[in-house]
């Protein structure tokens, strides 16, 4: 079979992108995925959307994206409920030097159009009363930050997207990109060879190998993350909670349960994607010193996701010099479910090579070539 | 009787009707199923529905009912509190 595009990956990036193209007119995109819907990280994300960043690209990408959940229902027609809840997202400090670094991220943001504020101790005791105010030195709150739910959201872009004429196949894993003379020419997949010039890396944890089949080396990584789920209880928590210092962030969904999550420092980098106890362990005694009153609630399940981390935690969203008509939207570093509609708008831009609605240049992959020294993003769980 | 008064899914309220109004659309497996309408999520974990929608897929699509997958199974057996792992871990050490 032949295609114009072809998508790989159905989380939430490789359906914006399918989307955006198919709602300026592209025709023939083509969708695989080697599982079902939403199957890799987006499936498995912590459903947080904050546009409280360190860095610039990483604000403007949030912020534009938060403007789009705003009205995603409508805008792509989705009868289901996208659970989407601005409640904010409430950073603690815990030390005088993240407390100073928090000042600098909110002037940034403010900057930026983004309604994030320093706060004192007091205030953020009276925005989540179970807080343990002992532990913390100041706090940032943004409030229209906030809770979507991950799959219905993607659900949404995909029937969105299949309703403006994109074929989906899953259970479609892709085996080869083969390339004669910097040009694409066909992709194969378990069942398929699809004939086509343009090809999407929207792979999430396995960007890596798909850029190594086409022949271009992208400089990511998986690690595995791990979150857990609480029972549902009425609701005692309105926004998301959240500390770098302390490794934890945990919100309350509208369903009443519980979600959160850390990171462990020495995870390999792999495709792991299994629950350990040690998880449990660490998490449950940070969980029980931060917010000491959801220690009453019974853990239900755990489970693990990729993030794909690149060298400046943020995304890598452009073309590739190495290969005419490969397209990256990889390397989001745990972000890119609440990144996605900017995703999908800003590279379907550049690959019908239209003006960009925000300079992306500093998203482009040739980045990690050109400098030495990067903006790195420090506020990463 | 009707599929609107049959529950599949006791721990998160979910009937043999909204399961086969998400199989017309075309979602006919249970980690899809799963993650739209939430069954195998609640404190069972799919003990109760998983067997039951396995054997609603296996009829939908025509399928021998062992061709059907069910649910990933995950950790925790069963529901411990929070305060319990971290008394727990903070003993060992």
């Amino acid at each position: 079979m032949k295609a114009n595009y072809v998508i790989i990956g159905a989380g939430i990036s490789g359906c914006s992108i399918a989307y955006n193209l198919a709602k300026k007119g592209v025709k023939d995109i083509v969708v695989l995925d080697k599982s079902y819907l939403t199957s890799g990280s987006t499936g498995r994300c912590g459903a947080g959307i904050r546009q409280q960043w360190g860095t610039k690209m990483n604000c403007l990408l949030a912020k534009g994206s938060i403007e789009f959940f705003e009205k995603a229902k409508d805008t792509l027609e989705y009868e289901g409920d996208i659970e989407f809840k601005q409640e904010g997202y409430l950073i603690i400090s815990t030390t005088f030097e993240e407390d100073e670094q928090f000042e600098k991220n909110v002037e940034l943001q403010q900057s930026l159009g983004i309604p994030a504020r320093k706060i004192s101790k007091e205030e953020a005791k009276e925005i989540v009363p179970h807080l343990n105010t002992q532990i913390i030195k100041g706090a940032t709150f943004c409030p229209t930050d906030g809770h979507l739910n991950p799959f219905r959201m993607t659900d949404a872009y995909y029937r969105a997207a299949k309703r403006l004429g994109v074929k989906f196949y899953f259970n479609e894993e892709v085996k080869d990109i083969m390339v004669h003379e910097n040009k694409i020419e066909k992709v194969i997949s378990s069942n398929l060879e699809i004939y086509t010039n343009h090809v999407v890396n929207a792979a999430g944890g396995y960007a890596k190998e798909i850029g190594d089949m086409a022949g271009v080396d992208i400089p990511v990584y998986a690690e595995n993350h791990q979150i857990l789920v609480t029972e549902p209880i009425e609701k005692i928590q309105s926004p998301m909670v959240m500390s770098f210092s302390k490794n934890i962030y945990c919100q309350q969904v509208p369903h009443g349960s519980f979600i959160m999550g850390r990171s462990d420092p020495s995870v390999a980098h792999n495709h792991c994607i299994e629950s350990s106890w040690q998880f449990l362990d660490e998490m449950a005694k940070t969980v029980c010193e931060v917010l000491p009153l959801v220690g009453k609630l019974r853990v239900v399940r755990q489970w693990g996701g990729s993030y794909t981390m690149s060298p400046d935690r943020q995304p890598i969203i452009g073309d590739t010099e190495a290969l005419e008509g490969f397209y990256l939207a990889c390397g989001f570093s745990g972000h890119g479910f609440m990144f996605a509609p900017m995703t999908g708008l800003l590279l379907s831009e550049i690959m019908l090579k239209e003006p960009s609605t925000i300079d992306i240049s500093d998203l482009h992959i040739s980045r990690f070539k050109n400098k030495q020294v990067f903006t790195y993003e420090k506020s990463v769980v | 009787m009707n599929k609107r008064d049959i529950i599949i899914c006791r721990c998160e309220d979910v009937t043999l009707q909204d399961i086969h109004n998400l199989m017309d659309k075309g979602y006919t497996s249970f980690e899809e199923l799963k993650r739209l309408l939430r069954i195998g999520m609640g404190p069972c974990q799919g003990n109760t529905c998983g067997q039951l929608v396995q054997r609603e897929i296996s009829k939908y699509l025509k399928v021998k009912l062992e061709a059907v997958k069910i649910q990933k199974v995950r950790p925790l057996t069963t529901g411990v509190k929070l305060n319990s792992i971290n008394e727990g871990a903070r003993d060992e050490s």
